[in-house]
C-alpha cells in the first residue's frame, strides 16, 4: 500500500500545543508511508485539493488524516478521496484535537502522543479493504407521534408532500396541549380557533391515517424500513359507528367523573367526548369512573346509543405498520406542583395551575369562559400570579427555565382584566423572560395599560385567612418582605418531559437527557435530528418552547423526512457484520445478544451455521466480541485491524 | 446615598465566609424567597436577600456590622426555601462568628445571651439555665424579661436552681480548651477549614445543573 499522511494544524487548535511538522516528519517513516505533510486546514478547500493532488502525484492508495474528531469532517475526508478516485473506506482519521491538543498543555507529550495515534492509524489502514454500500428501497411513509400542535405540523407538511402519514395520539382527540388553552400571546388570538382548522385537515387529509387513544407498542427496523406495532386502547365505543351525537354522553349517570380535558376544574360524564371541537369526535369510557365497570349495573349508553356503538367488551387492538421515518412530537406535562408544601400543596381548592385557568378563562370550559373561584364560584377581585413555580428550582430538581411562563402569565393578566375589570392581578417574578417578536411589548403592556402589580421575587408562603388567601413574597427591589391577600392564586408551574417520555426513547433508539427531553443530534447543526437515522424530533418533547416554535420545528422535522424519503433507494452503511461460514460452529450466541435482530440461522452442508442480514445490521459490533470462533467479523473494525492498531501502540 | 465602587470588592472575605460555610456564593440569584419567608426580617437593617448581595459584592465592614446577622433566630426557613439548595442560615451563622472574631460589638443582649450560654456550657457540660439566666439579665440590666415565666417553669422542673451534675463535665471543659488554644491561631483555623471544606465549595461550584 502507498500511504500519504497528512498532519492538520487547524489553526492554532491543534498547532498551538502539537508540533505537527515534528509529527509529520515521525510518520514519513511509518510502514507503507511514501507522503507525508502538515496542513494548515485540512478541511479546508485548498486543504482537500492538496489531499486530491498528493494522491494523484503520488499514486496513493491510502490516506491517513491527523485532524479533529471524525464525526464531523470524517464525511468530508471520505468525500475527498473518493473524488481522488479512492474507495472511501481507504481512508483513516486519528483524532489529535479532542484527543490531544485540547486536553493537554505539554508540547513534547502531546506530540509523541499524536504521533503515536498516526502510527495507530496508518497500522489500521494497511489492513483495510475497499467496501461499497448497498442499496435497499424505502417506505414512503412517516409516522408521527403525538398530536400536538408540532405533530400537527409536520404531519400536515409531510402529507401536502405527498408522503403517507400515520399519526399516533395517546389522548383520544388530538390537539394536546394547545386545545386546552384559551387565547395565545402575544397576539391574544383565540387557541381553539387557529388550532382547530388544522385539527379538522388532519382528519380529512387522504393521506394522514390517525390512531387516537393509541400507543406506540414497539418500534423495530431501522432507517427507511421501519416496523412499528401501534395499539389502539380500547375506549368501549366502536369508532366506525360513533356519530359523535353525544346522546351517551348526556344520559350517562356518572355526572361527576374527573374531567381530564378541564385539568379537573369541572366534572364530565364517564363516557365522554373530551371537548366539543375534539379530532376525531367519537365518546370513549373512562373505565374508572363508569358504573358499569366499577359496580356492574348500568348499561345506560348502550342501550342509548342510536348506532349501537357501545361495546363493553371491547379489547385493546394491536396495528402493524411499515414506515421510512418517523417524528417524535411527545410534548410536554405540567410537574407536580404538589410539592410545594408552602403553596398548600394542593389543599386550597383556589390554588390553581396556569393550565387550570386558561380552563376557566376559556368560553369551552366548565365555567362557559365567566372566572369564578374553584372554592365558592366567586368572581375573584384579587388574581395572585406566582411564576417560576417548578422552574429554575434546585430544590425539586428542575434547573431549567421553562421558557414559556412569563408570557402566557402576562397573556392570563390581560385576560383576567378583560374578564373582570374590577379586578387587580399580581405577578411575582424573578426575571421576566420575552426574547420573542413583539414578547417584550407584551409584558410592558400588561403593566402599563392593564395595570397589572410586577413584583421581582418569589413567593415563600401562601396561607388561609377567612376564605381569601394571604401571599407572602419579597419585593426584592424594595428590598422588603410584601404580603398581599388573593382570591384566587395561579401558579406558573412549569413543564417537564411528557410522562414515559424516556420509555418510548428506548423504543425508538434514541437518547434522551437528565429530564427526559429527547437529544437531538447537534445542539445548534442538527436541531430535529436525533442520533438514530430516521427518527426527527419537533416540539416541545426535544425541550420546552411555545407554539411558534413548536410549530417552526415540526415543519423543520418534515422537511427533513420529506428530504430522506425522496430517494427511492438509500444506501445502506457497508460496516456491518459478516459471516465466516468456515469458522462458524452455529453456537448462535451471536444471534441472542444482537439487539436489532439482524443475524439468524441458516445451515450449510447439514450444518448449523448463521448469517447476518445486512440492512437490518447496524454494526454495533456486539456479535463479534461475542463470538467464541472468532467467525463474524465487523467490516472495517475486524479483530485483525484492531490488533493491528494495539501492536502498533505497544510496540515496545 | 454613596457610589460603591464594584472594583473595591474583598475577595478575601467572600472566599472566607465561602469556606465557613461549605456554600457557594455565588449560586445566589437574588429571587429574595430567604426574604420572603423570614419571620424575623422586622427586626433587621438588611433583608436577608440583601445580605447575601452584600456578600456576593465583598461589602465585609457593612455585613459583619450589620444588626441582621444577630437578630437571625437560625429558624432555617430560608435554607428550606432556597430553590438553589443554599443554606442561607449557615451564611448568617458563619458571618455571626467572623464578627465575633473581627471584635465586633453585634447587638448587645444578643451577644451577651450567646456568650452567657456559651459560657454557661464550658463550666457545667451543658447550659444551666437559671445561671445563665442570671448572668443575662444582670449583663443586660434587663431584670423583668420573662420573670413573669419562671412561677410557671419552676414547679414542672424546666429551670433548675443548681446546675444539673451530668457526666463528662470534664471532656466538654476539654472541648472548650482546645477551642481556645487553636483560636488563638486564627490563621491555623482558616487553614484547616479550608483543607475541610474547599471540596465542597469546589463541589457545589462545578455540577452543571444541581448540586
Amino acid at each position: 500500500m502507498r500511504i500519504g499522511v497528512f498532519i492538520c494544524h487547524c489553526g492554532s487548535n491543534i498547532a498551538g500545543t502539537v508540533d505537527c511538522a515534528s509529527v509529520a516528519e515521525q510518520a514519513a517513516a511509518f510502514p507503507d508511508v511514501v507522503f507525508s505533510t502538515d496542513t494548515l486546514y485540512a478541511c479546508s478547500e485548498p486543504g482537500q485539493d492538496a489531499i486530491i493532488e498528493a494522491i494523484k502525484e503520488h499514486r496513493l492508495t491510502g490516506v491517513v488524516v491527523a485532524s479533529c474528531t471524525p464525526r464531523m469532517h470524517e464525511p468530508t475526508f471520505r468525500r475527498a478521496v473518493e473524488r481522488a478516485g479512492l474507495n472511501r473506506y481507504l481512508f483513516e482519521m486519528a483524532n489529535i484535537r479532542e484527543h490531544v491538543s485540547w486536553i493537554g498543555k505539554d508540547m513534547q507529550a502531546n506530540t509523541n502522543k499524536s504521533a503515536e495515534l498516526v502510527r495507530m492509524a496508518v497500522a489500521k489502514l494497511r489492513l483495510n479493504t475497499e467496501l461499497k454500500p448497498k442499496f435497499f428501497p424505502v417506505t414512503k411513509r412517516v409516522l408521527v407521534i403525538g398530536g400536538g400542535v408540532a405533530g400537527i405540523q409536520a404531519a400536515l407538511d409531510a402529507a401536502d408532500a405527498g408522503l403517507e402519514v400515520v399519526m399516533v395520539e395517546r389522548e383520544p382527540s388530538i390537539g394536546g396541549k394547545m386545545a386546552k388553552l384559551d387565547k395565545t400571546f402575544p397576539t391574544v388570538d383565540c387557541s381553539s380557533c387557529i388550532l382547530g382548522p388544522r385539527m379538522v385537515d388532519v382528519a380529512q387529509h387522504p393521506n394522514i391515517t390517525l390512531h387516537a387513544a393509541s400507543e406506540v407498542e414497539a418500534v423495530s427496523g431501522y432507517v427507511g424500513n421501519f416496523e412499528v406495532t401501534i395499539r389502539k386502547k380500547s375506549t368501549c365505543v366502536d369508532w366506525s359507528k360513533c356519530t359523535g351525537c353525544g346522546l351517551c354522553t348526556e344520559k350517562c349517570p356518572a355526572k361527576k367523573s374527573y374531567d381530564r380535558f378541564n385539568e379537573g376544574m369541572g366534572h364530565t360524564s364517564a363516557i365522554v367526548i373530551p371537548f366539543p371541537q375534539a379530532i376525531p369526535k367519537k365518546a370513549g369510557i373512562e373505565k374508572e369512573h363508569c358504573r358499569l365497570f366499577r359496580t356492574g349495573k348500568c348499561g345506560v349508553c348502550a342501550k342509548i346509543c342510536p348506532t349501537g356503538a357501545v361495546d363493553y367488551a371491547m379489547r385493546d387492538q394491536i396495528v402493524s405498520v411499515k414506515v421510512g421515518g418517523i417524528v417524535a412530537a411527545t410534548g410536554y406535562d405540567l410537574m407536580d406542583w404538589t410539592v410545594y408544601e408552602e403553596y398548600g400543596g394542593g389543599r386550597y381548592p383556589d390554588v390553581i395551575t396556569s393550565l387550570q385557568y386558561e380552563r376557566l378563562l376559556s368560553a369551552s370550559g366548565p365555567t362557559g369562559g365567566h372566572v369564578k373561584r374553584p372554592s365558592d364560584g366567586r368572581e375573584p377581585q384579587s388574581v395572585v400570579f406566582i411564576q417560576c413555580v417548578g422552574s429554575r428550582d434546585c430544590s425539586v430538581d428542575r434547573p431549567y427555565c421553562s421558557g414559556f411562563c412569563c408570557m402566557y402569565t402576562a397573556k392570563q393578566a390581560i385576560l383576567t382584566k378583560d374578564h373582570l375589570p374590577d379586578s387587580q392581578s399580581y405577578v411575582f417574578y424573578m426575571d421576566i423572560r420575552s426574547p420573542g417578536k413583539g414578547y417584550d411589548e407584551f409584558t410592558r403592556r400588561v403593566q402599563e395599560e392593564y395595570r397589572a402589580r410586577y413584583i421581582r421575587g418569589r413567593v415563600s408562603l401562601v396561607y388561609p385567612k377567612g376564605d381569601k388567601l394571604m401571599v407572602r413574597g419579597a419585593d426584592t427591589l424594595m428590598g422588603t418582605q410584601v404580603e398581599v391577600e388573593a382570591d384566587l392564586v395561579v401558579l406558573a408551574v412549569g413543564g417537564e418531559a411528557a410522562r414515559g417520555a424516556p420509555h418510548l426513547a428506548e423504543k425508538l433508539r434514541i437518547s434522551y437527557d437528565a429530564y427526559g427531553f429527547f437529544m437531538e443530534g447537534h445542539p445548534k447543526l442538527k436541531p430535529v435530528e436525533t442520533n438514530t437515522a430516521g427518527v426527527f424530533l419537533a416540539g416541545s418533547c426535544q425541550g420546552l418552547k411555545d407554539i411558534p416554535s413548536s410549530v417552526a420545528q415540526g415543519s423543520a422535522a418534515a422537511a427533513k423526512v420529506i428530504g430522506l424519503l425522496s430517494r427511492d433507494m438509500l444506501e445502506s452503511d457497508p460496516q456491518i457484520a459478516q459471516v465466516n461460514a468456515g469458522r462458524c460452529i452455529g453456537c448462535g450466541k451471536c444471534i441472542s445478544v444482537c439487539p436489532f435482530k439482524a443475524i439468524q440461522e441458516t445451515e450449510a452442508r447439514g450444518l448449523p451455521k448463521v448469517e447476518v442480514i445486512e440492512t437490518v445490521c447496524q454494526g454495533c459490533g456486539v456479535c463479534n466480541a461475542t463470538c467464541p470462533q472468532g467467525a463474524i467479523q465487523l467490516s472495517h473494525f475486524t479483530d485483525n485491524q484492531i490488533l493491528a492498531e494495539v501492536e502498533a501502540l505497544c510496540r515496545f | 446615598m454613596e457610589t460603591i465602587g464594584l472594583h473595591e470588592a474583598d475577595e478575601d472575605f467572600i472566599r472566607e465566609v465561602e469556606e465557613r460555610s461549605g456554600q457557594a456564593l455565588s449560586r445566589c440569584y437574588q429571587c429574595g424567597n430567604c426574604t420572603a419567608g423570614c419571620p424575623m426580617s422586622f427586626t433587621y437593617d438588611y433583608p436577608v436577600s440583601r445580605l447575601m448581595r452584600f456578600i456576593q459584592a465583598g461589602r465585609k465592614d457593612l455585613v459583619l456590622s450589620a444588626r441582621t446577622i444577630w437578630m437571625c433566630a437560625s429558624c432555617e426557613t430560608c435554607s428550606e426555601r432556597c430553590p438553589n439548595k443554599i443554606d442561607v442560615a449557615g451564611v448568617v451563622e458563619a458571618c455571626r462568628h467572623m464578627a465575633c472574631r473581627a471584635g465586633k460589638d453585634g447587638v448587645y443582649a444578643v451577644k451577651t445571651f450567646w456568650d452567657a450560654f456559651v459560657l454557661s456550657v464550658n463550666q457545667h457540660g451543658r447550659a444551666h439555665e437559671a445561671g445563665l439566666l442570671a448572668m443575662y439579665m444582670f449583663r443586660t440590666g434587663r431584670f423583668w424579661t420573662d420573670v413573669d415565666l419562671a412561677p410557671k417553669m419552676l414547679p414542672k422542673g424546666k429551670i433548675a436552681i443548681l446546675p444539673h451534675r451530668i457526666q463528662g463535665r470534664r471532656e466538654v471543659a476539654e472541648i472548650f480548651r482546645r477551642f481556645r488554644e487553636g483560636a488563638a491561631d486564627e490563621e491555623a483555623v482558616r487553614s484547616r477549614l479550608a483543607a475541610e471544606r474547599r471540596d465542597d465549595v469546589v463541589a457545589a461550584y462545578s455540577g452543571e445543573g444541581c448540586p
